[in-house]
């Protein structure tokens, strides 16, 4: 047999940047807020124009200036440089919650998803327990129990927010495990944790990405209400929680001091909206 | 000892607590260099039968032996039998993995089954069917239906199995591109000996590829069928 013309023209498989804001603007826009606060976070000590720490008390709660750009707090600080600093712990949390999240999430979604059975039973119900704690009053027990600071507050959201992907992954798995190319890879002698990883993952990630990058948002924000209760990272260093948290004794005088974390907050959990939801679209098999 | 020998052969599916009987005493043996076919009406049995026969349908009683190895039902088959035993599935958009190139879907399994030199065998199994090795690297949205199919059938051949299972292996594509799948089918048959099941609801196909046939009705054998039998038309006759 001769060797046959491939008859179909091979369409450009990479997802250019171009492509990708034409296809999907509010998913751009997103992503460059997003890679914009990533930079900020990391060149903070060289864009803050102040210590974020440093007091001065003379200049004490001051309208926003061409010296004080967003003004200053109650002890004189520089509210831009700490609100530049404050994307700091939000971000490690972050970090820290997704990375000790969805790896257990998904692998407990795929085996229990494809073996079934007792093993899918008892993996799910362990699922339910966790799903049943109300995340931030656990995450407030834990923070009392093992003293406030930020990785004792990502340890409390981690416990509570892996069941999601869990459920989500097992859902998926269910759908897939009957489809011909699993059936097909079993009749290759392709079995257990290469069947698992190898084959089922990719086809179960683009769906946890997608719904980590919705939960991303909520993260935010829950790190911002363990600030505000003075329960996440210890003062003076700058959060955005706590910050809005000592904005609100003078907010009808000095209304900034507490708006403008507030507004951080609700920009960045904006930017991770929009780029989950650009990403949900382009993560699609379908769209491929 | 035939290649295949079934005998009494039942399958049930529990569909809420209600036993559905899908398999009712199958009895068949299928000799080695044969192409047999399975026709009938769809829910009639035969691609369950054929799953039975593949090792993926494990629920089954009864008792069968495969390649002169007698199979135990709910066990998995491993070793030699598995490679043995392989299949082509009825739709191409379906059988290959999505996220995978069609060179991992095909090195995949030689690495996994410890054979030498996988990089050779891929680019000579993508050769017997027609391919040059630069469709390696494509996935498989990047081909059509019989171009699809053929990489199936490359990655069945892989292992060099005795017995190749065929579930409707052209009626998810064009015409012209069936005779084209048949075609290449029965020069893969020639060229490595092997021996086929073939399932379709089209008498034609069958009546062109089998040298026996046996048609299906409700979970049972109704009729079999020798070469001079299916020549003179009469899978096709009711």
């Amino acid at each position: 047999m001769t060797n046959l013309p491939l008859s179909v023209p091979v369409a450009p498989n990479r997802l250019s940047l171009s492509k990708f804001a034409r296809r999907s603007p509010s998913a751009a826009i997103g992503a460059a807020l997003v890679v914009l606060i990533l930079l900020v976070a990391l060149f903070a000590p060289w864009i803050a124009p102040y210590d974020p720490i440093a007091q001065d008390i003379a200049n004490r709660l001051m309208p926003p200036s061409a010296a004080h750009w967003f003004g200053t707090d109650s002890f004189g600080r520089d509210l831009l440089s700490r609100l530049i600093y404050g994307t700091r712990p939000t971000l490690m949390l972050l970090a820290i919650v997704i990375l000790l999240t969805t790896p257990v999430g998904i692998a407990i979604g795929i085996v229990a998803g494809f073996y079934g059975g007792m093993v899918e039973r008892i993996l799910m119900r362990i699922t339910d327990i966790a799903m049943a704690f109300p995340k931030l009053v656990l995450a407030l027990a834990f923070v009392a129990v093992l003293g406030a600071g930020l990785v004792n507050g990502a340890l409390a959201l981690a416990l509570t927010a892996w069941p999601a992907y869990a459920r989500q992954t097992r859902s998926e798995t269910v759908s897939l495990r009957k489809s011909d190319y699993l059936a097909a890879a079993e009749m290759m002698g392709i079995t257990g944790p290469r069947l698992l990883f190898g084959h089922v993952l990719p086809l179960v990630l683009p769906g946890a990405i997608v719904r980590m990058a919705l939960d991303l948002g909520g993260i935010i924000l829950i790190a911002a209400g363990l600030g505000f209760l003075g329960l996440g990272v210890r003062p003076p260093t700058p959060e955005w929680g706590a910050m809005v948290a000592d904005g609100t004794q003078v907010i009808f005088d000095q209304w900034w001091v507490a708006a403008t974390p507030g507004a951080a907050i609700l920009l960045t959990s904006f930017a991770f909206n929009l780029l989950s939801d650009g990403l949900r679209d382009l993560m699609d098999p379908r769209n491929g | 000892m035939s290649l295949v020998d079934i005998s009494d052969l039942n399958v049930t599916f529990r569909d809420q607590d209600v036993g559905r009987h899908i398999l009712r005493g199958i009895t068949v043996a299928i000799e080695e260099g044969e192409t047999f076919g399975l026709l009938g009406p769809s829910g009639c049995g035969k691609s369950t039968l054929l799953r039975v026969i593949a090792g993926l349908n494990r629920d089954w009683h009864g008792s069968m032996s495969l390649l002169g190895e007698a199979v135990a039902p709910r066990r998995r088959f491993t070793g030699k039998l598995r490679r043995q035993v392989q299949m082509v599935f009825q739709d191409p958009y379906a059988s290959l993995h999505p996220r995978h190139r069609i060179g991992r879907a095909l090195r995949e399994p030689l690495v996994v089954n410890g054979l030498d030199n996988p990089d050779k065998r891929v680019t000579e199994a993508l050769a017997e069917v027609g391919f040059g090795p630069d469709v390696a690297s494509r996935y498989p949205h990047q081909l059509s239906g019989g171009q699809r199919q053929r990489i199936a059938i490359a990655r069945a051949l892989l292992l060099r199995p005795k017995l190749l299972l065929l579930d409707e292996p052209t009626s998810a594509l064009d015409m012209s591109v069936q005779a084209e799948i048949l075609n290449l089918l029965v020069t893969l048959k020639a060229r490595f000996g092997m021996s086929f099941v073939l399932v379709s609801h089209d008498p034609d196909v069958i009546g062109h590829m089998c040298d026996r046939a046996a048609r299906m009705a409700e979970g049972r054998i109704a009729a079999t069928f020798d070469r001079p039998a299916l020549a003179a038309g009469a899978a096709a006759a009711r």
